[in-house]
């Protein structure tokens, strides 16, 4: 039976936890892989998919409504072509958790959600308790509908040649409409995507001292992020919430500043490759899963971190 | 306008969960168990929108053991109206929680049904949005506000990258996120309320819904074990280690 991964992307590209679904797909093996490309104006993204290596066809739709992602034109879709999948896969994005529970309880079968390993055709890992204990669950459906943790898998690189076919959008079921989208802008690398994160909590006192940590990020091409403290306080948007209810983040470097190390925060970081903590609280648990901890006054250590940085050529 | 929120007993948020020995799951004996956070917001979200006369009746609806009980009467006390208790020992998929509560829908015809974005414990983050296909409504999850405007509503989600607003017709699923709102604490009085107003005694079959695991627990493991590393003394000294020990600068 084929696999069909449902991609991630902007209209524009491809997004990189698409590569690690593809991986997923490759593990779980069985047949064809291939990817839908639901958005409007999204050929580019398309073309991009058909190069992913292991891919034997690429399916573009495209309407208003998938432009902007709505589950309801979303669940249609993937309805309209599942027959003949054994497998459907998405990227544990906000995306892909808005949609696939959708399309798995009209398949009537139960989402695996979030698998960080796959074990065989019919069996997973997948995090539970904010990543405090692992789950692993053999499935017993006949289709497997997924979404997966992009962190945890490699990227499928380039070499696939796949041919790209116009699939039609039907009208959905259930009626929504978008409104607005209000996407912060940065130049910075996006937070699932970074090498390094630097993220700041509730030691940082209000959002204006995250300027700090800015200008470190700035100079290693960071991305900026922020424990659940932080953004309850008000300090950053949400959308900069590492953690059990935020983002999973798992870069080659994590600096924590200023955070405690609550268990909701440690389940979005802890398999980063290399953790830093700077925290003035010497018994803070976040020095229990850093490498490398310094006890220390962030306003004093974090502009000291960033002159050292330049003298070593940042 | 009639809301239902579906609430979820769960080990509170503070408890360090350990898993068994024996690997089958992990040890909930002699844990505290709690309303799921994102529940309570869901409900503090239905006592607001009555309390600005757009709701008329909040219906509460747990499915789980006896002890869902006293997660029913918490959103009593914190000024739901009355309670539905599903009771039962097994394990409920959340596919099978979203096939009772499309039943309950069909009985109780709530306008609106609020619900918390994930459950702390499974993290699956799947039941609104099942029950929203399964009942043919749309959806608003993640939502960080929540709009009325006549039979439309207008909510504003925490996506990836900032925020989307969406508006539909009723009726609808919403899912609560973080920022939606703070719950506020069941005061002396309504917890003394809340033990007269009703709940109605349930079980799966009265609503004829097969609660068979769709997926079979193979085992339940711990995380590998993450190794503190060390303290460095100085600024200078972590950015050389950085670069020549762990290779990441």
């Amino acid at each position: 039976m084929a696999t069909l991964v449902i991609a991630e992307h902007d209209n524009k590209s491809l997004n990189e936890a698409t590569r690690a679904a593809v991986t997923a797909a490759k593990k779980i093996g069985g047949g064809d892989i291939h990817i839908l490309v639901a958005g409007q104006g999204a050929k580019s993204v398309a073309d991009e998919a058909a190069k992913v290596d292991g891919v034997a066809k690429v399916m573009l739709a495209e309407s208003d409504a998938l432009g902007h992602k709505m589950a309801e034109a979303l669940e249609s879709l993937v309805l309209s072509i599942a027959d003949g999948y054994g497998a459907i896969l998405a990227p544990a994005s906000t995306v892909g958790k808005n949609f696939m529970p959708r399309v798995a309880a009209k398949l009537d079968v139960m989402l695996i959600s979030d698998i960080t390993s796959v074990e065989s055709a019919d069996t997973f890992i997948r995090p539970i308790y904010a990543g405090n204990a692992l789950m692993t669950v053999k499935s017993n459906d006949k289709v497997k509908v997924i979404t997966v943790r992009p962190t945890t898998f490699e990227k499928a690189g380039d070499g696939g040649s796949a041919s790209v076919e116009t699939v039609s959008a039907p009208d959905a079921a259930a009626k929504s409409a978008f409104v607005s989208e209000e996407l912060s802008k940065s130049d910075r690398p996006e937070l699932g995507a970074a090498k390094i994160v630097i993220s700041g909590g509730r030691g940082m006192g209000n959002g204006e001292n995250f300027a700090i940590l800015e200008k470190v990020a700035d100079k290693l091409g960071a991305a900026v992020g922020a424990s659940r403290a932080a953004v309850d306080a008000g300090f950053v948007p949400n959308d900069y919430q590492v953690g059990q209810t935020g983002k999973v983040v798992a870069p080659q470097l994590y600096i924590a500043v200023g955070i405690s190390g609550a268990i909701q925060h440690l389940a979005g970081m802890k398999d980063s490759k290399v953790i830093v903590a700077i925290n003035k609280d010497e018994e803070a648990p976040i020095f229990s899963v850093a490498d490398y901890g310094l006890v220390a006054d962030l306003f004093k250590a974090v502009p000291e971190f960033e002159e050292e940085l330049a003298k070593i050529g940042y | 306008m009639k809301i239902l929120v579906p609430v979820k007993r769960v080990v509170d948020y503070n408890v360090k969960v350990r898993v068994k020995p024996d690997q089958s799951g992990v040890d909930l004996a002699n844990v505290k168990m709690s309303m799921n956070p994102f529940c309570e917001i869901a409900v503090e979200e239905a006592i607001r929108m009555k309390e600005k006369g757009l709701a008329e009746e909040i219906v509460v609806v747990s499915i789980g053991p006896a002890g869902a009980q006293e997660t029913i009467r918490t959103a009593l006390a914190m000024g739901a109206d009355r309670g539905i208790h599903v009771t039962t020992d097994a394990t409920v998929e959340p596919l099978a929680v979203a096939k009772i509560l499309a039943k309950i829908a069909g009985e109780e015809s709530p306008q609106l049904i609020i619900l918390g974005k994930q459950a702390i414990d499974d993290d699956a983050n799947a039941t609104g949005q099942m029950l929203a296909a399964l009942l043919g409504w749309p959806q608003g999850t993640f939502a960080s506000k929540v709009e009325k405007d006549g039979d439309t509503l207008k909510v504003t989600r925490e996506i990836d990258g900032g925020l989307q607003t969406v508006s539909f017709g009723l009726p609808a699923i919403v899912t609560t996120d973080l920022r939606l709102n703070e719950p506020r604490y069941a005061s002396l009085p309504n917890i003394m309320k809340a033990k007269r107003k009703p709940i109605d005694a349930k079980t799966p079959e009265d609503y004829g819904v097969d609660l068979t695991p769709r997926l079979s627990v193979v085992k339940v493991s711990e995380p590998p074990k993450r190794q503190g590393g060390i303290k460095v003394e100085s600024v200078a000294d972590l950015i050389y280690k950085l670069k020549n020990e762990a290779g990441v600068l």
